[in-house]
């Protein structure tokens, strides 16, 4: 029996159905499991997403793009192979697909959390027999502390700030990272003032109705009676930037996954570091796999050998696929 | 151990000096008693002894978090620290018990140095299982050795004379030599009238800056003494109450190292203190040994007559510090030159030499002379202002290093590996090569030289272009260029290439340079006969 889906140089790829998963070259028809740049690249000729994807899809690839939407649960039929999508918890729009073809289950993860942050969708287990999960946190070195915890511990810090008198700067992902923070904090502070590329997101989500907090852009005129009491949030490419100096006097939060690693918090130059991530951590990952009760997992992105290692000797047929998918975002963030 | 841990925290994220002063005067000033000579201990390099080992500490924790040991390597590679890693992977405490003082922990550690194998397992096992996240942090740490967070000896003194309101030289000097945390007090250390009882205590060392400007800058030839530079052991010689004292730089009592000095014991008059560098020495040719022959001796607690023959020592005198009980530090350079300069005249001991003023009309001819630094097994010059006090640490104004140039060669990488500490997960860490015919033959290995920046993109280009995986390291496309400098070079039975470097360190990335036109092995072995190390 034909395998539904193969591993080529555009990327995933489901015959029967003559589709690509997050390709990363141009193709005819791209499934796509979320916005980041990474899983959705530019030049496909045809997007298929979920429906909250589709505005993001259009912000980064453009209003013209074609692109269809399609609400969690609900299926399509291509040659006989159905497709859906189920929640993935790692930002708005997030999905894993699920394809079925010929009695096979197959689950293709994207990038995913297990824990719901309370914006990007509660995470779905699914049971299939082939499941191909990411490993970005593929390590027993990371586990999170549960969200509140960690809010809990930005709110202390923010309050510190205010009591040395300094600005509280937060550096997170423009996209997904920088709503999380927004919603979860949204009565931690009175006012946040926010970068260009977050602000742009922003807009975009607002209209879409979702239960955002009112954020301000920051630019050239932003008075600096603004910035006292403010939580600044800007995306890691500003950290330590000529743009970030206005602050000054401030304190440099990074929220990553990264941050659970001293070293990386020292490495940004961050005067705290908060390992807070979109992507599940080893407990997350095993946790998943084991529920899909799948025969076959392959295992991509992030510590994808030592992830393959460790199921195989726990009985699992597990294997390593290399794919084009980066963590770039969550290493340069994140 | 939760105010120890929040210090740690915060000297460790804070890059600003001003902010790590305040942090360390402020626990300095509000601390347990019986904890503060603890911190100054471990701050200045009196680490308690090691009583358990890093193996050890890997198996404990690897049975208590029940893993794989190779998953446990893989965290390892990838946190770049064993302290960290295992206060990573340990499951949460089981009992939540009363948080215990850091001189409780350290002493318990020290009371561990005779007990088996089975004690120290049991003690550790528990101590783990009563500390959250970062008291293990800090409990490994303190184990393992080595905080890493940006704090200096000097940085120490400034805020203890903050705290105690005294002056920092004071300070420096009241807080070295040999004293027990255990048995002692910050007030008793600090008290100026204990300071004298303790017969070995040193100076603190005053060191050299390195000359970025041609010296004509600094004025009048004559007013300047130049030495020459050399590349031994930094030392302190003290005589007291019929004792004699060597002390490195490190603050490490180091006398019983060097047994052919402790007959100076008899020749030195009590109440003397010399500063000067400990040299492996050829006497009959009347210069110093390579680098490498004093490495010998280096690091041993027995040293073999062997050893003794092949590399034998001598103390190669600078400055003298203390004369007939008298710190004299204060004195003029050249004054305290004349009495060192009698001293060991008078006593006329092969292991006891005077370091030689080089004599320089003009700043030119100095230049000139510096060129020959190789020649005679010398790392350069050193510039010191006649009218110059014996001041404390390291300094401008008065004494200047003037290094001749290293040597560099044109090499490529052929293999990475994850750095440690603030560079863990970035590969930082790279092998070298240069062409052997048409063979590429590692040579060095260097860890230092470029900006982040730069390591950033080294990184993300080594992540693409890894072709083989052997443990942490990856065997990387010969294709990136690097200007690698060095000090010195020497022969090597030990390497495949057949050498060995002294400092190696990436002096620039040649993005200009291909791969064919890299230094050869036999460019490097012409370099041999040229070089003291």
């Amino acid at each position: 029996m034909e395998s539904v889906l193969t591993f080529t140089e555009r990327g995933i790829y489901c015959p029967a159905g003559d589709f690509y998963i997050d390709p990363w070259k141009p193709v005819p028809r791209a499934v796509i499991t979320h916005a980041h740049s990474d899983h959705a690249r530019w030049g496909n000729q045809h997007y298929l997403c979920t429906k909250d994807s589709v505005p993001l899809l259009q912000l980064r690839l453009g209003k013209d793009i074609s692109a269809q939407g399609l609400p969690y649960g609900e299926t399509l039929h291509f040659n006989g192979v159905t497709v859906s999508f189920h929640p993935a918890g790692h930002m708005i729009g997030s999905a894993q697909v699920k394809i079925m073809h010929q009695g096979q289950t197959w689950v293709v993860s994207g990038d995913y959390k297990t824990e719901n942050d309370g914006i990007s969708g509660a995470f779905e287990p699914l049971k299939c027999q082939v499941f191909i999960t990411e490993s970005t946190f593929g390590l027993p070195i990371y586990h999170w502390k549960p969200q509140a915890a960690i809010m809990d511990d930005i709110r202390l810090w923010i309050h510190e700030n205010e009591q040395s008198g300094k600005n509280s700067i937060l550096v997170a992902y423009s996209l997904g990272k920088a709503q999380r923070l927004l919603y979860n904090l949204r009565n931690a502070v009175p006012r946040f003032l926010v970068h260009g590329a977050i602000y742009n997101a922003h807009e975009v989500l607002l209209r879409q109705n979702w239960p955002l907090p009112p954020v301000e852009l920051i630019t050239p005129d932003t008075p600096k009676e603004h910035f006292r009491g403010s939580l600044i949030i800007a995306p890691p490419s500003t950290a330590d930037s000529a743009w970030m100096r206005r602050f000054s006097p401030y304190s440099l939060g990074v929220c990553s996954g990264w941050m659970q690693v001293r070293g990386n918090a020292r490495r940004y130059n961050a005067d705290a570091g908060f390992a807070i991530s979109d992507h599940a951590d080893w407990r997350g990952l095993l946790q998943t796999i084991r529920y899909t009760g799948a025969e076959k997992v392959f295992v991509t992105h992030g510590f994808s050998s030592v992830l393959a290692r460790y199921l195989q000797e726990n009985g699992l047929q597990a294997e390593e696929v290399k794919t084009a998918f980066g963590n770039e975002e969550e290493e340069t963030t994140a | 151990m939760q105010q120890f841990s929040r210090l740690i925290f915060t000297l460790a994220q804070s890059t600003k000096t001003n902010e790590k002063l305040d942090a360390l005067g402020r626990y300095f000033a509000t601390a347990n008693e019986q904890d503060r000579p603890w911190v100054l201990a471990l701050f200045t390099g009196r680490r308690p002894k090691r009583v358990v080992n890093s193996t050890q500490l890997k198996q404990w924790s690897i049975a208590m978090a029940e893993l794989p040991e190779w998953l446990f390597e893989e965290c390892y590679h990838t946190v770049g620290d064993l302290a960290e890693t295992i206060a990573l992977l340990l499951p949460p405490p089981e009992t939540k018990a009363q948080p215990q003082p850091l001189h409780h922990w350290l002493e318990s550690l020290l009371r561990l140095e005779k007990a088996t194998e089975a004690e120290k397992e049991t003690f550790i096992r528990s101590a783990w299982d009563q500390m959250e996240h970062t008291e293990r942090f800090v409990f490994n740490k303190l184990i393992t050795g080595g905080f890493r967070i940006g704090v200096s000896q000097s940085m120490i003194v400034n805020a203890l004379a903050k705290t105690y309101q005294i002056a920092p030289a004071t300070v420096s000097h009241m807080i070295s030599g040999n004293w027990d945390p255990r048995q002692t007090t910050m007030e008793a250390l600090l008290n100026e009238e204990n300071s004298n009882t303790d017969d070995s205590k040193p100076y603190p060392f005053f060191l050299a800056y390195a000359l970025e400007a041609p010296p004509a800058g600094l004025g009048a030839p004559e007013e300047w003494q130049a030495e020459w530079k050399w590349d031994g052991i930094r030392g302190q010689m003290i005589r007291r109450n019929g004792q004699l004292f060597i002390w490195s730089r490190g603050e490490e009592l180091i006398t019983e190292k060097f047994p052919e000095l402790t007959a100076l014991l008899h020749a030195l008059p009590d109440g003397t203190a010399i500063d000067g560098e400990i040299l492996a020495y050829d006497q009959q040719q009347d210069r110093p040994l390579p680098f490498q022959a004093l490495q010998t001796r280096i690091g041993r607690k027995t040293i073999t007559k062997k050893q003794l023959q092949e590399a034998p020592v001598i103390f190669h005198s600078y400055d003298l510090l203390e004369w007939q009980g008298q710190d004299i530090r204060g004195w003029p350079l050249q004054e305290r030159r004349r009495l060192l300069e009698s001293l060991v005249a008078q006593i006329h001991q092969p292991a006891l030499k005077l370091s030689p003023i080089i004599p320089f009309p003009a700043w030119d001819q100095l230049a000139i002379l510096r060129e020959q630094s190789r020649n005679n097994g010398s790392e350069g010059i050193i510039l010191k202002r006649c009218s110059s006090a014996y001041q404390v640490g390291r300094r401008r104004g008065d004494w200047w290093k003037w290094k001749i140039d290293p040597y560099t060669v044109d090499a490529v990488m052929i293999y990475a590996q994850k750095g440690h500490g603030r560079r863990s997960n970035l590969y930082t860490d790279y092998t070298f090569a240069v062409w052997n015919g048409d063979q590429l033959v590692p040579f060095a290995k260097a860890y230092s030289g470029l900006t982040d920046k730069e390591i950033a993109e080294v990184d993300s280009w080594v992540k693409k272009n890894a072709l083989e995986k052997f443990g942490p390291v990856r065997t990387v496309k010969p294709e990136l260029v690097f200007e690698i400098a060095f000090e010195g070079i020497a022969a090597s039975g030990r390497h495949k290439s057949g050498i060995a470097l002294r400092f190696p360190r990436i002096h620039r990335w040649r993005r200009d340079k291909p791969v064919s036109e890299i230094n050869t092995l036999d460019d490097l072995k012409k370099l041999l006969g040229t070089t003291p190390s």
